[in-house]
C-alpha cells in the first residue's frame, strides 16, 4: 500500500510521485473520451463544445492537482467559513434574482460567473463533517448531534430550492444527510426518515414543486402520457440508448443527436448521445471508470486518520456517486428529468469544476494517508 | 438539551467505536453502490440489447420521413382495348402547412399567380386551419403549365409551397360513360378514420366513388409507392433516401364497345333515356347508357355546390343510372313474352279474339289504344298490333299467376350479378305477392293491367334488354360487363316453334306494318325485329276521355308517358339484343323516339358509316353533341341563378353521396315507383289505368 518510489523511479520527484496515477489517468480518459462525444455531438466538429470543454477539462485538472497540495487540517479550517460565505452569496443570488425578475442560478463578480449553489454541493459535505468533526463522540446519539447538522443542510437546500433548481437542492441534501449516516447518527433516524419522506413526497409534489417540476415527475410515472411535452425527453432518449445497441451505431454516425430529436444531447443527455455511438459498451465502460473512481474515495476514507478526514472523503465520494448515478437514471427513464449532469461528460464547467473539487480534495486526503502511513 | 433521545443511548460512544460503526457504514454505503451500478448497467443492457429492435425502429422512423406516391390507377378498357377511363399528366400545387412561413403573404402571391377566385382562396384557408401539420393542403390542380412554371419559379418567395406532378383521372368520352364508370374522388374524412392509411389524405389520391370505379377499386387501385427522406427534429430535409416506385393498378376490361356506348349516348339526344345493348350469344354487355349524365371529368375534380344543385334539379335526372336504377312499367314491350307464356301454357296461336276497341270485365270497361278496335286477331297479329284486349282476354281466362314465371324466366324482375353497387329490380306480381305486400287478393283487374305490363309490373332497362336477348336466343343468358367473367346460359324451358312464331311476331311488328315500322333498319340484309311500348304514368279520367285524351305534347314533361323499345337483330340470326327506354319520352319527336333510337343503334353495329352520317346530320339540330349542349346548358343555369362564370378548377363541395346515391335519385326513382303504384292501386272496376291501356299511339 505504501507509495515510496520504488528504486528505478528514484528520479521522480516526490510531490510527482505522491500523486494517484491510476486515478489521474482514469479521469484523463473520461475526459479525452468526452471530447470525442462532444466533437460528435457538434456534428464532427470541435466547436462549440470540445473545444471549450477540453481547455476546462485541463484547467481545472491542473487545478485538482494543485488542491491536492492543500493539507488535510486546511480543509478543515475553512470548511464552516466558506459554508458561511457560500450561505451569503445564495441570498445574494436570490436578491439579485428578486431585482432582475426570474429565477437566477449564477453570480456575476466580475471575471467569472460564480454558480454558489454548484459549489455547496462540496461544501456542505465537509460543513456537515466539520460538525461531526467537532461534536464529542458521546453527543453523537444525541439530539444535538442532529438539528445543527439539520439546519447547515436545511438552509442551502431550501435557498437553492427557491432558485428553483431541485436537482441541485436534492444533491445538498443527499450529501449532507449522507456525512450524517456515515457519522453515526443512529440508523432508525434514516429509516424513519426514509418512510417519512415516503409520505411526505406526495405533499411535496402538490404544494412544494413548482409546475414544470411537477410535470416532470407526473411523466416519469407515465412518460407515454406527454409524448411530445416533457415525456419526449426521455422517450427521445431512451430511443437514443436503445437503438444503439451493442455495439453502438459508430462514431459520427447518431441520428438521435445528429438531427436533434435527442434534445440537450451535449448537456444533461450527454449518455445518451454517447451511449447512440458507443453502444452498451460505452456505457459499461463508463459506469466501470466512475466505480473506480468512487471506491478509489471511499478506499481512502477507510484509511483516513481523522475523523473530519474519514467523512469528508466518503461523503465527496458519494457525491460523486449521487451525481453520476443521478443523471444515469435520469437519461435511461429510472428517475424524474431533475437537470443533474453526467461530471465529465456533459458540456458545462460547473459539473466539471465540482467534480475537480471532490477530485483535488480526495486526492489531498489520500496524500495525507499515505504520508501518515508512511511511518 | 441534550439529553439521550433514544432509548438506549446510555451506551457510551468512543472513538474507537465510532470509527468501527464508520467503517461498516461507510462498507454498507460502497456495497449499495455497486448495486445500484449494477442496476444501471442491467438497464443500460435491458434497453439496448432487450429493447434494441423496437428502438431500432423508432430511431428510423424518426430519422426517415414517409410521404406515400399515389399509385397510377389502372385503366379501364373497353373489349377492344381503348381506354374508357385512362389518367393524364396532372400539374398540381399543395402547400406543406407545418413548412408554411407568412402565411398572409404567401396565399396573396398564389391568389395572384394561379388566378384564384375568392371562393377557393376561403376554402385554403379553411383547409390549412383543419390541417394536421406535415400532410399537404392541396390549392390547386389540373395547372396549364404555364401557371405552373410560375409558381415552380417563384419558390424561393414561397416557403412551404410545393408543386408536384402527379396522375388524374381522365374519361375520353365524357358524359356517355359517367353511369358506367363512375367517377372517381378525393377519400372522405370517415375513409380515413376507418382505415388511418396516410394515402387516404395525400393530395391527388383519389378512389373510386360511384360505378365500376368503386366497385373495381381493388383492382384499379395500384399499391402506393414511398418518398423517403432523412428529416431533423425541426423537419428540415437532410438528404433524399431510396424511392420505393408505385405499383400501378391491373386494368379493368370490359365488354362494352366505347364506340358503340358513345354513339348510344349521342343518339339519346336531348332525351332521359337509357340503353342497353346486349350480345344474344354471350349475355356481354356492349353498351350500358344513361343520359343525360354528369362530366365524371369535372366529378373527378370536383364540382361546385351550383354544380350539383344543377345536376339534382333536372327533371331529366342526370345523377341516376337508368339503365339500373330506373323503374318503369313495361307497357306492350312484354306482350312478346306473354304470347310465350300463353303458348307454353297451351294456348294455340290460331285462337282468335275479337277486338272491339274495348272489353266489359265486371263492372268495369277496358279500353284498347285502338279506339275503333283491331277486329278478330290471333296471337302473332296481336303482338304486331300490340292489341290490349287480345291479351286482356287471353290473360283474363289464364290468369296472371301463369304468366308471371315466365316473365321471371325471362329476366323480369330479376337482380344480375353484375358490378354495381346499387340495382333496382322491380316487381313481376302474382297473387302470393300481393298477398305479402298489400294483404288483398289478386283480382281479375290486377290481371289485366299486369297483361299489358301496367299495374304493379315494374322493370328496369338492363333487365328489358335481358329479355330480348333471352327472347331471341333462347337460352338464359346473364348479362355480364367485365371481360374475364363468364356465365353459364342454359337453354330456356321453351319450345324453338313457340320462340320461333315469337320472333316472326317480332319481325311483324317492325318490318310487316306493325307498331314499330319506325325501326326498319335500312341496312340491306339485316331486319330488326322488337316489340314497342308505352307506359302510362298519369290517369286517364273518364271525363277527360270524354273530350279526347290529351296529347303528350300538350302535357307537362313529368306526366308523359314513358317510351320504350325492345327487340333483336338480324332477326332470323339474332346477334345483338337491345332496350331503349325514354323517360317520359311521350313518342313527340319521331326521330328521337324509341323504335329510331334503337333501329340507329343497331345500324351502327353492322353498318357505322351509315349510322354515323345520319347521327352528324340529326345532332346539330338538337343543339350540338353532349359537350357543347351541356356547356350551354349550364351556362344558362349560372345567368339563371346569377352566378359567376364557371371558375377554373373548382373545388368538389360534394359531400360523401355519390350520385347514384344522390337525393335527387331516389326522389326520381321513387316517384316513378308511386305513380306506378297508384295507377295500380285506383285500378277500381270501371275506373282502371287500363282504360286507356298502354296505348300504341304512333307517332305522328
Amino acid at each position: 500500500m505504501s507509495t515510496r518510489p520504488a528504486n528505478g523511479l528514484a528520479f521522480v520527484p516526490a510531490p510527482l510521485a505522491q500523486l494517484p496515477w491510476k486515478i489521474l489517468l482514469l479521469v484523463l480518459a473520461i475526459g479525452c473520451f468526452d471530447l470525442l462525444v462532444l466533437y460528435s455531438a457538434a456534428g464532427g466538429n470541435i466547436r462549440p463544445w470540445a473545444l471549450s470543454q477540453g481547455i476546462r477539462f485541463f484547467v481545472l485538472l491542473a487545478g485538482a492537482i494543485a488542491l491536492s497540495r492543500i493539507r488535510e487540517e486546511t480543509w478543515g479550517q475553512i470548511a464552516l467559513p466558506a459554508y458561511g460565505i457560500l450561505c451569503v452569496m445564495l441570498v445574494l443570488v436570490e436578491l439579485v434574482g428578486a431585482v432582475r425578475g426570474g429565477g437566477q442560478r449564477w453570480l456575476d463578480v466580475g471575471f467569472i460567473r460564480l454558480q454558489p449553489s454548484e459549489l455547496m454541493k462540496p461544501c456542505i459535505v465537509l460543513a456537515c463533517a466539520k460538525f461531526y468533526d467537532l461534536l464529542p463522540p458521546n453527543e453523537t446519539r444525541r439530539f444535538g448531534a442532529i438539528w445543527p447538522a439539520a439546519l447547515l443542510i436545511l438552509l442551502p437546500a431550501a435557498l437553492v430550492m427557491k432558485q428553483p433548481d431541485l436537482g441541485t437542492a436534492l444533491m445538498i441534501t443527499i450529501g449532507g444527510v449522507t456525512v450524517m449516516f456515515l457519522a453515526g447518527v443512529p440508523l432508525r433516524l434514516f429509516i424513519g426518515g426514509a418512510l417519512a419522506l415516503g409520505a411526505a413526497i406526495p405533499l411535496a409534489i402538490n404544494f412544494v414543486l413548482h409546475g414544470y417540476q411537477k410535470n416532470r415527475i407526473l411523466v416519469f410515472l407515465d412518460p407515454e402520457s406527454d409524448p411530445l411535452g416533457i415525456g419526449y425527453h426521455i422517450s427521445q432518449s431512451k430511443i437514443a440508448i436503445g437503438s444503439g445497441g451493442i455495439f453502438g451505431k459508430g462514431f459520427l454516425n447518431g441520428t438521435q443527436s445528429h438531427l436533434d430529436y435527442l434534445p440537450e444531447g451535449h448537456t444533461d443527455f450527454a449518455l445518451a448521445t454517447m451511449m447512440e455511438e458507443w453502444g452498451l459498451i460505452g456505457g459499461v465502460l463508463l459506469i466501470l471508470a466512475f466505480f473506480v473512481i468512487v471506491q478509489w474515495g471511499l478506499a481512502a476514507a477507510l484509511q483516513a486518520q481523522s475523523r473530519f478526514a474519514r467523512l469528508t472523503a466518503a461523503g465527496l465520494a458519494a457525491t460523486i456517486f449521487y451525481y453520476v448515478s443521478i443523471n444515469m437514471a435520469m437519461v435511461m427513464g429510472m428517475a424524474p428529468v431533475v437537470g443533474v449532469p453526467l461530471p465529465l461528460i456533459s458540456n458545462g464547467g460547473s459539473s466539471q469544476m465540482t467534480f475537480m473539487l471532490c477530485l483535488g480534495i480526495l486526492m489531498s486526503i489520500d496524500r495525507s494517508n499515505r504520508q501518515t502511513t508512511r511511518w | 438539551m441534550n439529553r439521550p433521545i433514544f432509548g438506549q443511548s446510555q451506551r457510551m460512544v468512543t472513538e474507537a467505536s465510532q470509527s468501527y460503526s464508520f467503517s461498516r457504514r461507510a462498507v454498507a454505503l460502497g456495497a449499495a453502490q455497486g448495486v445500484f451500478g449494477l442496476a444501471l448497467a442491467g438497464r443500460m443492457g435491458w434497453l439496448s440489447i432487450v429493447e434494441n429492435a423496437q428502438y431500432t425502429l423508432k430511431s428510423e422512423s424518426n430519422r426517415v420521413n414517409t410521404t406515400p406516391v399515389p399509385p397510377r390507377r389502372g385503366w379501364i378498357v373497353d373489349r377492344h382495348g381503348t381506354p374508357i377511363a385512362n389518367n393524364r399528366t396532372d400539374f398540381r400545387v399543395d402547400i406543406i402547412p407545418d413548412r408554411l412561413e407568412n402565411k398572409g403573404r404567401v396565399l396573396g402571391l398564389l391568389r395572384e399567380i394561379l388566378q384564384l377566385p375568392p371562393e377557393q382562396m376561403d376554402r385554403i384557408v379553411t383547409d390549412l386551419e383543419n390541417a394536421a401539420g406535415f400532410q399537404p393542403v392541396q390549392v390547386a390542380q389540373n395547372l396549364d403549365w404555364e401557371r405552373f412554371a410560375a409558381v415552380s419559379v417563384r419558390l424561393p418567395e414561397l416557403p412551404g409551397v410545393a408543386p408536384t406532378r402527379g396522375f388524374s383521372r381522365s374519361y375520353p368520352t365524357g358524359a356517355a360513360v359517367a353511369h358506367l364508370t363512375g367517377y372517381v374522388g378525393a377519400a372522405s374524412a370517415e375513409q380515413f378514420k376507418q382505415t388511418r392509411d396516410p394515402l387516404m389524405v395525400t393530395p391527388g389520391f383519389k378512389l373510386g366513388k360511384d360505378g365500376l370505379e368503386k366497385t373495381l377499386e381493388h383492382t384499379l387501385r395500384g399499391v402506393a409507392g414511398q418518398k423517403r427522406v432523412e428529416v431533423t427534429a425541426r423537419g428540415k430535409i437532410v438528404a433524399e433516401l431510396a424511392t420505393k416506385p408505385d405499383e400501378p393498378g391491373a386494368n379493368a376490361r370490359l365488354t362494352i364497345d366505347i364506340g358503340l356506348q358513345d354513339y348510344a349516348a349521342r343518339r339519346l339526344g336531348t332525351q332521359s333515356g337509357s340503353v342497353v345493348v346486349l350480345d344474344c350469344r354471350t349475355g356481354e354487355m356492349l353498351a350500358m347508357v344513361s343520359m343525360p349524365a354528369y362530366d365524371p371529368n369535372s366529378f373527378s375534380d370536383g364540382i361546385s355546390h351550383l354544380e350539383w344543385k344543377m345536376l339534382s334539379d333536372n327533371d331529366h335526372v342526370p345523377l341516376m343510372n337508368k339503365v339500373l336504377q330506373g323503374l318503369y312499367p313495361p307497357g306492350s314491350t312484354v306482350k312478346p313474352m306473354n304470347g310465350l307464356a300463353l303458348l307454353h301454357a297451351g294456348v294455340s296461336a290460331d285462337e282468335r279474339v275479337f277486338c272491339s276497341g274495348a272489353l266489359r270485365v265486371g263492372t268495369g270497361i277496358f279500353h284498347c289504344h285502338q279506339k275503333r278496335g283491331h277486329g278478330s286477331l290471333d296471337l302473332k297479329n296481336a303482338i304486331m298490333q300490340s292489341c290490349d284486349i287480345y291479351f286482356y282476354e287471353m290473360v283474363r281466362r289464364l290468369g296472371y299467376d301463369n304468366v308471371a314465371p315466365v316473365a321471371r324466366a325471362l329476366g323480369l324482375g330479376q337482380k344480375f350479378d353484375l358490378p354495381f353497387s346499387s340495382q333496382r329490380f322491380g316487381t313481376v306480381p302474382d297473387s302470393a305477392w300481393k298477398q305479402r305486400k298489400y294483404q288483398t287478393s289478386w283480382t281479375v283487374a290486377d290481371s289485366l293491367n299486369a297483361s299489358i305490363g301496367q299495374g304493379y309490373v315494374l322493370t328496369n332497362p338492363l333487365q328489358l334488354g335481358v329479355m330480348a336477348a333471352r327472347l331471341a336466343s333462347g337460352r338464359g343468358l346473364q348479362p355480364r360487363i367485365l371481360a374475364d367473367h363468364v356465365h353459364p346460359a342454359p337453354a330456356l324451358a321453351v319450345q324453338p316453334d313457340h320462340l320461333a312464331l315469337i320472333h316472326e311476331a317480332m319481325w311483324g311488328v317492325v318490318n310487316g306494318g306493325g307498331t314499330g315500322g319506325a325501326a326498319r333498319m335500312l341496312t340491306p340484309g339485316i331486319a330488326l325485329a322488337g316489340k314497342t311500348g308505352t307506359a302510362q304514368v298519369r290517369r286517364i279520367t273518364m271525363s277527360e276521355r270524354a273530350g279526347g285524351v290529351l296529347k303528350n305534347g300538350a302535357l307537362p314533361f313529368k306526366l308523359r308517358d314513358h317510351a320504350l323499345f325492345q327487340g333483336f337483330a338480324p332477326h332470323d340470326n339474332p346477334r345483338y339484343a337491345i332496350a331503349v327506354v325514354l323517360e317520359h319520352g311521350g313518342h313527340t319527336v319521331r326521330n328521337l323516339d324509341t323504335p329510331a333510337i334503337a333501329r340507329d343503334i343497331m345500324t351502327y353495329l353492322f353498318d357505322k358509316d351509315r349510322a354515323l352520317a345520319s347521327l352528324a346530320e340529326a345532332e346539330p339540330t338538337w343543339g350540338g353533341d353532349i359537350k357543347t349542349r351541356m356547356a350551354a346548358e349550364s351556362a344558362a343555369y349560372r345567368v339563371a341563378a346569377g352566378a359567376p362564370p364557371l371558375a377554373i378548377g373548382a373545388q368538389t363541395e360534394l359531400g360523401a353521396t355519390a350520385p347514384t346515391d344522390a337525393p335527387a335519385v331516389r326522389a326520381a326513382t321513387a316517384a316513378d315507383v308511386a305513380a306506378s303504384e297508384a295507377l295500380a292501386n285506383s285500378a277500381a272496376p270501371g275506373n282502371t289505368v287500363a282504360e286507356d291501356g298502354s296505348t300504341e299511339t304512333d307517332p305522328q
